[in-house]
């Protein structure tokens, strides 16, 4: 375990001694600033407040947005693999969205709800959808039949069925498509905001995009990395591990 | 009273059973045998009400036992909570009860996958016993075990067959084995497979 974290560490600050070499050949400050430069003003933009709020705007609109795609995901994946009938009917759907541009989704969603939050999160969620719904109907698809038919004999209730069959057998799905999915989101959600909020990550990269301030750009998307680093880290590894604990038990 | 009449079952096209008849009286053992791919699995199948798909009647009591070629148990719960969870309700002092009668007392908190492949199929021995079924089926339940394993099962199996007393329907290919277990033995054969049933022969019983 301690050598995984070393591994990750190290792995992380190479990529810091990347940017720091690049900084000194670059030698111009306007187009990429040496990693350490970025620390007064970070100070600054946490200390007026300016940071935490956007940063707390745009993960709000992340965990909405997840809570969303990840509870349709799973209930219409679940069903589509399942269900052949279903799936037959709802698969076309599926690759339409699937290949529809997310920019595509985010525009026609202002259009058509207006430059509001639900818009907003509404075209996050559907951008993830599909592709929570493939994870997931891949897993339907391999549940056991001979559970199935053991929950049945022995009359499990539907609500234990669900918990105590079939969730378990999709759980390394559910959390594939988790890990895959925040990620996702939240290069999605900055998009929506860039194009369309006046607050969150995505606004004040806008902002800072068109001040051609490449300090400012860096220190607002640096910093939601780390959030979602931290995370992944602290919510999502651990709940991983724990739904697998009997693989390794 | 457990009567059974498939008229028809058919996957797709291909016709499988065909008028098949079998009345079970309360505690009477009935194995049925046969060639493989003759449709006993799916006689099973139909009689514990997991395949739906057919026509006939199937007269069943509510309190169903089934044992699996393998041992199908959660693998993601405990052992015990493979027992409790299949029967809401059991005090987990029966379930402890019913583990320790199996020999697995001291296995209850472990994930089947700690366990032995011998061990895992007691915990399915103590499923299906633990909740004191009226109607026991077994489908070939100790297939591709080795003949040791196979005759601790068969032995463990009898035993519990004599203390809980459910009326049992057996599937295998081993004659041996539905003459130890069974008190009748039929035969499924044919295409569309039917069944036929000697007359009752009475064996005698362990421990009567």
């Amino acid at each position: 375990m301690s050598q995984d974290a070393a591994a990750r560490l190290f792995s992380l600050g190479s990529i810091l001694g990347l940017w720091v070499v690049a900084s000194v050949l670059t030698a111009d400050p306007t187009i990429l600033p040496a990693p350490w430069t970025l620390l007064q003003p970070l100070g600054r933009e946490i200390a007026s407040g300016e940071l935490p709020f956007h940063l707390w705007k745009t993960l709000v609109r992340v965990a909405w947005a997840f809570i969303l795609a990840m509870s349709a995901g799973i209930a219409l994946g679940t069903l589509m693999g399942t269900n052949r009938a279903v799936d037959r009917w709802l698969d076309p759907w599926l690759v339409v969205f699937l290949n529809l541009p997310a920019l595509v989704l985010i525009v026609l969603c202002y259009l058509w709800i207006g430059l509001n939050e639900t818009a907003a999160i509404i075209a996050v969620t559907l951008n993830k959808i599909p592709n929570v719904v493939t994870i997931v109907r891949e897993g339907a698809r391999s549940l056991d039949p001979e559970l199935s038919a053991m929950a049945r004999v022995y009359r499990m209730e539907p609500l234990a069925r669900l918990r105590h069959v079939v969730l378990p057998q999709l759980a390394p799905y559910i959390a594939a498509a988790a890990r895959g999915g925040v990620a996702v989101i939240w290069k999605i959600v900055l998009v929506v905001e860039f194009l369309g909020r006046s607050n969150g990550i995505g606004f004040k990269i806008h902002m800072y995009f068109q001040l051609f301030d490449v300090r400012m750009v860096l220190i607002y998307a640096l910093s939601f990395v780390v959030v979602m680093l931290l995370v992944e880290a602290a919510v999502l590894r651990p709940w991983e591990l724990r739904v697998r604990r009997w693989r390794t038990a | 009273m457990i009567r059974v009449h498939v008229r028809r079952k058919a996957f797709g096209g291909t016709e499988i059973l065909r008028d098949v008849r079998l009345d079970l009286l309360p505690g009477e053992r009935v194995a049925v045998v046969g060639p493989s791919g003759a449709g006993k699995s799916t006689l099973l199948r139909i009689v514990a009400g997991v395949d739906r798909a057919f026509e006939g009647e199937v007269e069943r009591p509510g309190n169903i036992a089934f044992v699996f070629q393998e041992p199908t148990l959660l693998r993601w719960r405990s052992v015990l909570q493979n027992l409790t969870l299949t029967h809401p309700g059991l005090p987990e002092e029966a379930a402890r009860a019913m583990l320790r009668r199996v020999g697995l007392e001291d296995k209850a908190g472990d994930f089947p996958g700690q366990l032995s492949l011998g061990q895992q199929r007691r915990v399915a021995l103590a499923r299906a016993f633990v909740g004191k079924p009226e109607l026991l089926i077994l489908d070939e339940p100790f297939v591709s075990l080795d003949p040791a394993l196979a005759e601790e099962m068969m032995a463990l199996t009898e035993s519990l067959i004599a203390e809980v007393r459910p009326a049992v329907l057996l599937v295998t290919h081993a004659r041996a084995e539905a003459e130890r277990l069974a008190d009748r033995i039929c035969r499924l054969e044919g295409s569309p497979a039917t069944l036929v049933q000697p007359p009752v022969r009475v064996m005698p019983r362990a421990g009567s």
